[in-house]
């Protein structure tokens, strides 16, 4: 960041900084102390919630390699090794098909998800009237804000058996579609939720990135004679690139993360084939079935997954010339 | 000022400056007819799929078992409305109940969190400060790695919050993201301001809360919502760490009785027998109260949301 606050003097330097007697190092540290311990005790509640329920929930990641027994607790677990995660490399069954689901629904939505809201800030970046643009942007960023409990309910109540959708049918006298609680329609139902709830708001970040676009590039282009198509090739997209080269960096960290809450609460007629994926599977195996150990060796290894994921997919975009999440 | 959120003041006077509408820049082509109606439609066609769920669903919840036995399930237009189903939910029992945990949730979990991130970012906020390095890396590392569903369970109950209800808000009550927005709000707020009151002798806290906060309402404002909605639509905390059902927010009763479509008697409703009005609409005006709260502070937030919101976020 440039254009940080520039008010404090160099420590020890400013005009009313105490004479320094003291050696210097630790003098320069007493000094900071005394300049910076308001600033300290205000980071002192965020560090705390922090501290405690990110950092050492890291450590309750022991239990991966514990038999974890709830009634013992971790310091009366016995300590198995790497058993637990025999799950995860002997293949078993239900751990590889939540791992096949979340891959599949992955690809799906980086295919068909992603770039939607690209093009839809591009056509809401066409638009002249800012009116109907304000108007357009605060209806379809609305549905962001709701939670997975009311998508899912008002999803079933278009779409399911006695919802809005068949009822219409059913009076026109054209049958039924089952559209909820088919398992094979169940990976489309929920990329059609996402692409309801989050397209809209996903554009926010495009249409930023389009408003700083140089104009004069336009006017350029103009008179190099470019038409509209010419100008989205070789001025809109280049500029908007590394947005969504990041945004994509992103996603792929996420890969294997795909709608928890929203999965949860829509298994129960579609069974665990179609729809477990891996966090439904720490939840359902962990949390409900009590294999604590197995559970938390899944989760161990996801998120040490993503992480790679997120470095590894940062590190691609360096090397293709992009900026990244973070530079350097 | 900054270009990062504008204030409504500003923006008017940039409407003042640009009264034309539709007015289009000399480079750009004329759009052709049929552009423009592609357009119309596809926008349209978008907004009306956010639109008519939400009508189906205010509608019946005011409609009469007459209708609603008529069209099947949802109705569009209700000629008698009535509020007999809201006054059902309302006359405590399940529902009440569950409304008056989430609001209470909301209400307290909202302050704590603004408060603590509004001073963690004002103590980021200067770089070159006592230990800023270490923990500006320690926040920005909880984005990158998420410790896990099990372990946070483990530490959860550890600290006895199982069936509490600060076990939906003291885990999430610093959200990093939230932090670095704020940050990057700060940092770019003018430094001749809070050289001048340090001059005259502010402290930081008077700085903070005299200078900076004034200054910072968009962004207080946004973040603000942030977190009103994500503990408003706390479902998955509420399932994981609140075993008895008395305690349940509406989020997760919505999915008891909408979602999964348990019915509703008397018992739950606490209401007289005879005239109880139809499920659907008792289902349907329990989804309404849920979405209102979002729907009433949207519009007041909404104009916040501008466009370097998310990019400032992204630079830090």
């Amino acid at each position: 960041m440039s254009s940080g606050i520039k008010v404090r003097p160099e420590a020890g330097a400013g005009p009313g900084a105490p004479a320094v007697r003291e050696p210097r190092l630790r003098g320069q540290l007493a000094a900071r102390w005394q300049r910076d311990r308001v600033l300290l005790v205000l980071a002192v509640p965020g560090v705390v919630v922090l501290v405690v329920f990110h950092y050492l929930p890291l450590l309750g990641n022991v239990i991966a390699f514990q038999d974890y027994q709830p009634f013992l607790g971790i310091s009366g677990s016995d300590f198995v090794g790497l058993s637990n995660f025999s799950v995860i490399f002997d293949g078993d069954p239900e751990f590889l098909n939540a791992l096949v689901n979340t891959l599949v629904i992955t690809m799906v939505q980086v295919l068909f998800v992603f770039p939607l809201p690209i093009a839809l800030a591009l056509v809401l970046n066409t638009m002249l009237n800012e009116r109907a643009k304000r108007l357009t942007q605060s209806i379809l960023y609305l549905p962001h804000f709701l939670s997975w409990v009311i998508v899912v309910a008002l999803f079933q109540q278009m779409f399911g058996n006695g919802g809005m959708l068949n009822e219409w049918l059913r009076s026109a006298d054209l049958g039924t579609f089952q559209i909820i609680g088919v398992p094979e329609l169940f990976k489309l139902l929920i990329t059609s939720q996402v692409i309801w709830k989050d397209t809209g708001w996903s554009t926010i970040i495009f249409l930023a990135a389009l408003s700083k676009v140089d104009l004069n590039l336009y006017e350029a282009s103009a008179i190099d004679r470019a038409g509209p198509l010419r100008q989205l090739w070789h001025v809109t997209l280049p500029a908007i690139r590394p947005v969504i080269v990041l945004l994509l960096i992103l996603r792929l960290g996420d890969s294997l993360t795909v709608g928890f809450e929203q999965i949860l609460l829509q298994q129960g007629p579609v069974g665990a084939q179609a729809s477990e994926v891996l966090d439904t599977y720490v939840y359902n195996n962990g949390i409900i079935g009590g294999n604590w150990g197995v559970s938390a060796a899944v989760g161990l290894v996801k998120g040490l997954v993503g992480v790679v994921l997120v470095l590894g997919a940062n590190r691609l975009a360096h090397a293709m010339g992009e900026r990244g999440v973070y530079s350097k | 000022m900054t270009g990062l959120l504008e204030t409504t003041a500003e923006r008017r006077a940039r409407r003042k400056r640009q009264p034309a509408q539709d007015e289009r820049p000399a480079w750009m082509g004329r759009q052709p007819r049929w552009a423009t109606a592609a357009r119309g439609v596809l926008l349209t066609a978008a907004c009306l799929a956010v639109i008519v769920p939400f009508v189906a669903v205010v509608m019946t919840s005011l409609a009469p078992q007459r209708d609603i036995s008529a069209r099947g399930g949802l109705v569009l237009f209700t000629s008698e409305p009535s509020l007999a189903a809201y006054r059902a939910v309302l006359s405590g029992g399940v529902v009440t109940r569950a409304l008056t945990v989430s609001v209470v949730v909301t209400a307290v979990g909202t302050i704590l969190s603004l408060a603590c991130t509004i001073m963690l970012a004002y103590a980021l906020s200067r770089p070159g400060s006592l230990l800023h390095k270490p923990i500006l890396l320690m926040t920005l590392f909880t984005l990158l790695f998420n410790p896990g569903m099990i372990p946070m369970y483990l530490i959860v109950k550890q600290l006895g919050l199982i069936d509490n209800l600060a076990a939906l808000i003291l885990p999430v009550v610093v959200n990093a993201f939230n932090v670095i927005v704020m940050r990057s709000f700060f940092l770019e707020l003018p430094g001749e301001l809070t050289e001048s009151a340090k001059i005259d002798g502010a402290g930081e806290l008077r700085i903070l809360t005299s200078i900076v906060l004034p200054l910072s309402k968009a962004v207080v404002a946004v973040v603000g919502l942030f977190y009103a909605v994500a503990y408003w639509n706390a479902f998955f905390s509420a399932l994981l760490y609140l075993p008895s059902p008395e305690k349940w927010p509406l989020q997760l009763v919505l999915r008891t009785f909408v979602v999964n479509q348990t019915p509703l008697g008397t018992d739950e409703l606490s209401a007289s027998t005879e005239s109880l009005p139809p499920q659907a609409s008792i289902q349907m005006a329990i989804l309404v109260m849920s979405v209102i709260p979002i729907l009433i502070i949207y519009p007041f937030i909404q104009k916040h949301f501008s466009k370097g919101l998310l990019i400032g976020a992204v630079k830090g």
